[in-house]
């Protein structure tokens, strides 16, 4: 996959979105960031610099920080996502970290091209499963997941709170 | 679940599925093995959530009202039981570790499940059930319904 992964197809979600899917470049940044504050209401420039030198600049075969432009070269939004393996016996695997699109043009299918850009992308070298963690509550990036058809895994999150293991 | 919970959700998939076409209940009760009397009940339920209306006269039915992407297995669901995960230990206050243990084990569990439910709509539902019709023979490992 070279740098343009440019070309939205003709049918399916990205059509219907009318975005166009390119890795993350630097000059993204801004809006990047932006937009997370935006949703978060908290800029975070520090991090998605650091986010975008590890996932936008290395290892790019198998790390993928892709972003959806509008036709107008604005942002529409973005996934992160990296092959991860052998974590407890787990054969490597897709792993999406993040997915975020501009609350103006939610229910516009942007996510889904994110979603099946970098489906592809795993795909593409010889990934056959993507997973993800999300917080049981959060029933926005919940339902957005169910809804591109994933399930429950084999893992569990399990966690501990160090304060009260005395 | 109850069963009227899970043949609401039939009920529901079957009236999303062809929004233009009422289906009677008699009809979706043979599909899934239930009486009509019992899915009547179910789809008045449905009716007063704004979920179903019913079409009357030749070729009437019940048709589908709410929206399928916005429409989650946990709404259905809290239509017919008590979906709180609230304390249910008989008397907190004299609750000794052993039940506050398995309480929160039991919560865990619950938790897990209402987020399950909650985070899949009725349109997932219908992706769900097409991929399934894809995938034939039908897999029926553990499929035993609780």
């Amino acid at each position: 996959m070279s740098n343009g992964m440019s070309q939205a197809a003709a049918t399916g979600p990205c059509a219907e979105a009318g975005v166009t899917i390119r890795r993350a470049g630097a000059d993204h940044l801004d809006q990047i960031v932006d937009l997370d504050a935006r949703i978060t209401g908290l800029a975070k420039p520090d991090y998605w610099a650091d986010i975008f030198e590890r996932y936008g600049t290395r290892r790019s075969h198998e790390r993928f920080f892709l972003v959806a432009e509008a036709p107008d070269g604005t942002l529409a939004g973005m996934i992160a996502g990296e092959v991860r393996g052998w974590e407890f016996g787990s054969q490597p695997c897709g792993w999406v970290f993040m997915v975020s699109v501009d609350p103006g043009m939610r229910g516009q299918h942007v996510g889904e091209c994110l979603f099946r850009a970098i489906c592809d992308a795993f795909r593409k070298i010889g990934i056959d499963k993507v997973r993800t963690m999300v917080r049981r509550q959060d029933r926005l990036n919940m339902a957005f997941f169910r809804a591109e058809g994933m399930v429950a895994g084999p893992y569990i999150q399990l966690e501990l709170d160090l304060d009260e293991d005395e | 679940m109850q069963t009227s919970s899970r043949l609401a959700i039939y009920a529901l998939i079957e009236l999303a599925s062809n929004p233009d076409k009422p289906i009677s209940a008699a009809e979706i009760g043979t599909k899934y093995r239930v009486s009509a009397h019992h899915l009547a009940k179910v789809l008045l339920t449905l009716g007063r959530a704004g979920l179903v209306q019913s079409v009357r006269g030749v070729g009437g039915g019940y048709t589908f009202t709410g929206n399928a992407r916005r429409v989650t297995l946990l709404d259905i669901i809290a239509l017919f039981e008590d979906t709180s995960t609230e304390c249910r230990l008989s008397d907190p206050t004299k609750a000794t570790p052993e039940e506050w243990a398995l309480f929160d084990v039991n919560k865990e569990i619950d938790d897990i499940a209402l987020a399950t439910y909650g985070s899949i709509t009725l349109a997932t539902m219908l992706k769900h059930v097409e991929r399934r019709r894809k995938s034939a023979p039908a897999r029926t490992e553990g499929a035993s319904e609780s």
